[in-house]
């Protein structure tokens, strides 16, 4: 009865997580590997064209660095054609070129870009831009326009802001109207403002662009308004897509009920906190299954904690230094015969005066790791101390030291299985998995079967 | 490995878990515990319930009364020290003699001498609850030391054997013969280094023995055979035992019996959670003597009843059991 509970709940456990967590993996796209690969994007131009017969030089704008993207490679497939890349006019410039040809002819272009938030523009500073010679009445109107976003703006960035959203209004005023009145297509809209800038001394320049998207196979180039701030270009999608892309940050923020809208702080405390319920997991596997003696219920997962600080190796040392002295001082304080409370008190200020020699004296020898033994649970220690102490005295150093030796095996393999980074990445953006950590904690609550262990105890019976 | 599992699921092996999930957890309600685990409850219970248990010369449960100790056991020779809510036999001390040499000092079982302060100092720590289950408060008892039966003494090195059965649903489906060794320090229990011989529950008779986890024929300090002694008093020793059921309301546990050469079979303690290294001792699981009284379980049973059930059910070696009105006989 109670067993086909516990398989209904892990189930409802594990179903529940399972959902959750596909959820949020395949519909909201929450990355399952730390390093997330970064999307790389192959971007592809065809140039297709019917020559007569005669020497052919094909010119192609292709993208210099752009911010917020990196170049993989970039190649061209054509064939019989000269290959070469020119750097002209504050951009790059791809030239194709071939002594005689005939027929139809056609030429690729392919470059592989990623996403690199750190890339920074640019290799070129364009000159200081000629005040545009605009006729009447339209000049009237962008003068007024610029002194009014000059008075709203501070530099060449916000000035570019201000003018787009001003331009944006949906109810402009009749300077706008008039301003916008030849603006038919978004090119145009582009050229007009690129004019504006230029008007008010701003380099700037109508660039055309791709919005990189998954699967896409044909696109058509997004004319995009490009200035120059004094230090890097800076790219402005034209007011449509500005607002659709507000549109998709609103609506991934109702989203985003993670971890990640923590703060920076809280979050790197949670990615230790989430870890623990694995190192539960190994207490349980290695207490009902395996079967290894070790003291208290959680203290081998506190102590593998301990370990996060100091690494696995100096953890060690340091556990089995601080344990073995403490130990020979506690053995000390049997002999005055103290009472079961101050000589646990006693053994804890033992254990901080013997942390606080290790790290003194570890420092004078150069090795930084004797600091963070100061994170060591201190309580443990003298906990771990007393009660091997007492096995000690009661059972014998053998059954005293297996316990101690269990506890550290259990306490590593505890921290092994912690420190993995893909589960501890894996937890923290899904912690519904510890849901089915929860199903399997609960299955092994009912394993009735034989320990590990037990199959070397009991091996005397049954042989016949 | 699992070939290994496999055999010993044949043999009815009984494993840690499935005693903690199928039979501790099941049959023994947490609320019971403290008539077993509090050894002056426990005697309490048992007295009421008809048992002979180890007369009781004092209980210290305050520091203030440590000083006592010495009114306690004025004038007596022999005695132990226990704490009252203690496990395993951690924190007893037998005292089997005043010291001839040295004023207010004891000798114990294992032959070491110790001074009246040293053993205050331990009752203190018993008190303070440092062998207590639950590392609360604990109590002191200061009881009768059983003058053990010759019987065992060829087995025995110094302290005394005693007799763990275990009651399942008030049958007594297994014994053992716990043998002190000198690596036991005179304590009859296993996990400090004492003998358990396997009981034939029919007759009585003990079988081969377990050290740790070997079987030994022969005890490792006197030599002797441990096979073939007959237990004295055994359906006394069988209807005592299954009184527990009626004493704690527990449907699984271990009781502790030991045979005074004076007095006969006295119930020292009783365990809710009794070891399983009884089956190594006797080369049989109890997982199956378990099912077996699952098969032929009758509320309507008394003690004496249960007892002579036992005794014809669980015969040694599997054998043939014997015909029941043989037993009674």
């Amino acid at each position: 009865m109670t067993k086909s509970y516990v398989w209904v709940l892990a189930a409802i456990l594990t179903a529940v997580g399972t959902l959750m967590f596909l959820y949020k993996w395949l519909v909201l796209g929450f990355p399952v590997y730390e390093r997330q690969e970064i999307p790389a994007w192959t971007v592809e131009t065809t140039i297709r064209f019917d020559s007569g017969p005669g020497s052919i030089k094909v010119n192609l704008q292709i993208p210099n660095l752009t911010p917020g993207f990196g170049k993989l490679d970039h190649y061209s497939v054509s064939k019989n054609f000269g290959f070469g890349v020119n750097y002209a006019g504050g951009g790059r410039e791809a030239e194709w070129t071939v002594r005689r040809a005939d027929g139809e002819q056609t030429l690729f272009y392919r470059i592989v870009v990623y996403e690199d938030k750190g890339s920074q523009q640019s290799d070129t500073t364009p000159p200081f831009p000629i005040p545009p010679l605009i006729n009447e009445p339209l000049r009237t109107a962008v003068e007024v326009l610029v002194a009014e976003v000059r008075d709203h703006s501070a530099d060449p960035a916000s000035f570019t802001a201000e003018l787009l959203r001003l331009v944006n209004n949906p109810s402009p005023n009749s300077n706008i109207e008039l301003i916008l009145a030849g603006a038919q297509s978004s090119s145009d809209f582009v050229q007009m403002m690129t004019t504006i800038l230029e008007f008010a001394r701003i380099p700037a320049r109508m660039i055309r662009g791709l919005v990189l998207q998954e699967q896409q196979r044909e696109m058509m180039p997004v004319p995009w308004l490009e200035i120059h701030d004094g230090a890097a270009q800076k790219n402005y999608l034209d007011a449509m897509a500005i607002a659709e892309k507000r549109a998709d940050i609103a609506q991934s923020t109702l989203f985003d009920f993670s971890l990640y809208s923590l703060p920076i702080q809280t979050q790197s405390v949670y990615s230790v906190i989430l870890m623990m319920p694995i190192g539960a997991l190994v207490m349980v596997l290695m207490r009902n299954v395996v079967g290894i003696d070790a003291f208290g219920t959680f203290m081998p997962v506190l102590i593998a904690l301990a370990f996060r600080e100091t690494q696995l190796f100096w953890g060690i040392v340091l556990f089995v230094l601080l344990v073995a002295m403490g130990l020979s001082i506690r053995f000390l304080l049997e002999r005055l015969r103290l009472l079961l409370v101050p000589r646990l008190a006693s053994v804890l200020i033992v254990v901080v005066l013997l942390m606080m020699l290790v790290s003194i004296l570890s420092h004078k020898l150069g090795m930084e790791t004797g600091l963070s033994v100061a994170l060591f649970p201190m309580v443990i220690i003298a906990m771990t101390i007393e009660r091997m102490s007492v096995l000690w005295e009661e059972r014998g150093p053998g059954d005293a030291m297996r316990a101690g030796i269990g506890s550290l095996v259990v306490a590593i393999v505890a921290y092994l299985a912690m420190g993995m980074d893909w589960l501890e990445h894996l937890v923290f953006a899904f912690p519904e998995l510890l849901l089915l950590v929860l199903a399997i904690v609960i299955i092994l609550g009912r394993y009735t079967g034989y320990r590990f262990t037990e199959l070397g105890r009991f091996k005397a019976i049954g042989r016949d | 490995m699992l070939g290994a599992a496999k055999r010993l699921r044949n043999a009815g092996v009984l494993g840690l878990n499935e005693r903690n999930a199928e039979l501790i957890m099941r049959l023994n309600p947490r609320r019971f515990y403290p008539r077993v685990d509090d050894k002056v409850l426990t005697k309490k219970l048992a007295i009421d319930a008809g048992m002979a248990v180890p007369q009781l010369f004092g209980v210290i449960d305050h520091q203030g009364d440590v000083s006592k100790f010495a009114q306690i056991v004025d004038g007596r020779e022999s005695f132990v020290i226990k704490p009252a809510q203690g496990s395993g036999g951690d924190g007893i001390i037998v005292i089997v003699s005043r010291s001839k040499r040295r004023r207010d000092s004891f000798r114990t079982a294992g032959g070491v001498i110790v001074s009246e302060a040293e053993l205050e100092h331990h009752i203190s720590n018993i008190v303070s609850g440092q062998y207590s289950l639950s590392g609360g408060k604990d109590a002191a008892l200061i009881e009768y030391c059983v003058q053990f039966d010759p019987l065992f003494e060829q087995v025995s090195y110094q302290g005394v054997p005693d007799i763990r059965v275990i009651v399942y649903r008030g049958y007594p489906i297994m014994a053992m013969v716990r043998l002190p060794t000198r690596s036991s320090d005179g304590k009859a229990n296993l996990h400090q280094g004492a003998v358990g011989a396997g009981v034939d529950m029919s007759t009585g008779m003990t079988l081969k023995g377990v050290l740790g986890i070997d079987v030994v024929e022969e005890h490792p300090d006197t030599g002797a055979p441990i096979a073939g002694l007959r237990i004295p008093h055994w359906d006394f020793i069988l209807q005592s035992s299954a009184r527990a059921l009626e004493v704690t309301e527990l449907g699984y546990v271990g009781v502790d019996m030991v045979i005074d050469r004076n007095l006969g079979p006295l119930m020292l303690e009783m365990n809710a959670r009794p070891g399983l290294n009884i089956q190594i001792a006797n080369g049989v699981g109890l997982a199956g003597r378990v099912a077996r009284i699952d098969e032929i379980y009758n509320s309507a049973d008394d003690p004496v009843t249960r007892a002579r059930i036992s005794r014809h059910e669980f015969a040694a070696e599997r054998q043939e059991s014997l015909p029941l009105d043989e037993v009674a006989a």
